[in-house]
């Protein structure tokens, strides 16, 4: 018989931060992030022995601090700050390469969606803060033209993260190949889409 | 045209067929005229929520995709040719079948009902099911002597919560193979083409679709063929091998082969060019 798992948490703070290394007991972790995480991606992680298919699939395992394995073992070890401030849970584009090769499968990248989320709502350091800035840019399209508008994304992006000049290049080749529209595109009845983000925008349940 | 049975579809664009891979569109629209399917576009579309409204807010996510489907008329499946507004679209109805308390206040919001049971397909699906007879009839510039990898990408490979649901492998080469074309294997077919990271972080994208262009490469094919608008894009723009190969969108292949004549504003918008390649196969003059 597992123990009883304890109450889901509430989006408490983030833990202390220290710099001591971490000593496990165990008998004594906490459970509470595993039991959260697990509630609400809907996935059962439990059943994970460590094979490491996921992160040997990953396209960008590259560019993460912590292989998906791994991280699913900080998440069941109670590690929240740790966790939620990896660069791992920016960094994955959802391609679900590690949801389908897992063995158990465990949906590795609805977990990974799952603790973006609870990273934002803890108000954890954001590890790659360009990609939530490009995220919160998509977003601001989508709220005043109901579409995407990406000359409009990239514009914004770019003034934000002060990268004018990198990648400046492609920028100009689709500009010249008519790729980025100069006009957004947009939604007629635009109040509908104001009225969806004044509604759930971040209300919770 | 004559005599032949139309078959009216709802058809849902998405920003990135609307825009930047507008040339995708018009071949869609180009093909599907010619196969007798009508897609009629949404009136008013929004966008599907995408991976952005997902990760920053997954009931405003949900919220978008849902006021699609509640613009959708019953009656006639709606079509979707990007495979993330696929998924978004479909998993959302998913959840608002059980989750009947937000589609409730979703329903009041707009005073329109979100039809649960509305069949959402990819236009891959469409052809298969609805028109693999057309396809053979139609054929008007066999593509004989195309080699093709089939680029699905990552999306249309199943996510898992979509798991119970319509598998595509193998679709683009069954439709391509009866236009003529030959299907080539033992290049990345599936790998993830980089997705928003190509925006954020080219320089980790950068060898990954080389690493995809450059398995086609080996594999000795002349081009790739993606199911997926952001695939085509990411494909063309963040690839600096010494070998770049053209890469079509599906819809620009199969209205070629379907006799399609207006096809140089869609291969004006290419970066890499794939007016040499078809030339040099005799299928443009």
């Amino acid at each position: 018989m597992n123990p009883p798992l304890p109450q889901e948490k509430t989006d408490g703070p983030m833990p202390e931060k220290t710099d001591a290394p971490m000593t496990i007991k165990p008998g004594e972790r906490d459970r509470s992030l595993a039991a959260e995480v697990r509630s609400r991606s809907g996935t059962n992680f439990n059943c994970c022995f460590q094979c490491r298919s996921c992160g040997n699939g990953c396209p960008f395992i590259q560019a993460m601090d912590h292989p998906p394995n791994v991280l699913l073992r900080m998440v069941q070890y109670g590690m929240d700050r740790e966790v939620l401030e990896s660069e791992t849970i920016w960094v994955c584009a959802g391609c679900h390469t590690c949801s389908s090769q897992c063995p158990m499968a465990i949906d590795l990248a609805g977990v990974m969606n799952t603790l973006r989320i609870m990273a934002m709502e803890r108000g954890a350091a954001v590890a790659k803060p360009n990609i939530l800035k490009f995220h919160e840019e998509v977003l601001g399209s989508l709220k005043r033209y109901g579409r995407a508008h990406k000359l409009g994304i990239m514009w914004r992006y770019k003034l934000k993260t002060r990268r004018w000049f990198s990648d400046m290049d492609t920028g100009l080749k689709m500009l010249a190949k008519r790729k980025l529209e100069l006009r957004p595109s947009r939604v007629k009845a635009i109040k509908e889409i104001e009225d969806l983000f004044q509604h759930y925008w971040r209300k919770g349940k | 045209m004559s005599g032949r049975l139309e078959l009216d579809f709802s058809y849902f664009p998405g920003c990135s067929m609307a825009t930047t891979a507008a040339e995708s569109n018009m071949s869609l629209m180009k093909a599907a005229r010619i196969l007798g399917l009508n897609l009629i576009e949404l009136e008013d579309w929004n966008c599907c929520g995408s991976s952005s409204a997902q990760t920053m807010c997954a009931d405003l996510g949900t919220a978008m995709a849902a006021r699609n489907l509640s613009l959708a008329p019953p009656g006639r499946p709606l079509v979707a040719m990007c495979p993330r507004c696929l998924h978004y679209l479909r998993s959302v109805q998913a959840r608002l079948k059980n989750d009947p308390e937000t589609r409730r206040d979703l329903e009041e919001r707009w005073g329109r009902p979100i039809p649960l049971g509305l069949e959402i397909v990819h236009f891959l699906e469409v052809l298969v099911r609805y028109a693999p007879g057309r396809l053979q009839q139609n054929v008007k510039r066999s593509l004989k002597g195309l080699k093709f990898v089939p680029y699905y990408g990552c999306t249309v490979f199943r996510p898992p919560s979509l798991a119970r649901e319509k598998y595509y492998q193998g679709e683009m080469e069954n439709v391509l193979a009866i236009l003529g074309a030959q299907p080539i294997v033992g290049a990345y077919t599936h790998r993830c083409c980089g997705s928003f990271l190509s925006a954020t972080d080219p320089e980790l994208v950068t060898p990954l679709v080389n690493e995809i262009v450059d398995s086609a490469v080996l594999a000795e094919a002349h081009c790739l063929v993606t199911a997926c608008a952001m695939c085509q894009l990411n494909l063309e723009i963040r690839c600096n091998s010494m070998v770049k190969l053209p890469v079509f969108h599906f819809s620009e292949v199969l209205a070629l082969a379907l006799g399609a004549q207006d096809y140089e504003g869609w291969f004006a918008r290419h970066l890499v060019d794939p007016r040499p390649l078809l030339k040099e196969l005799a299928l443009v003059a």
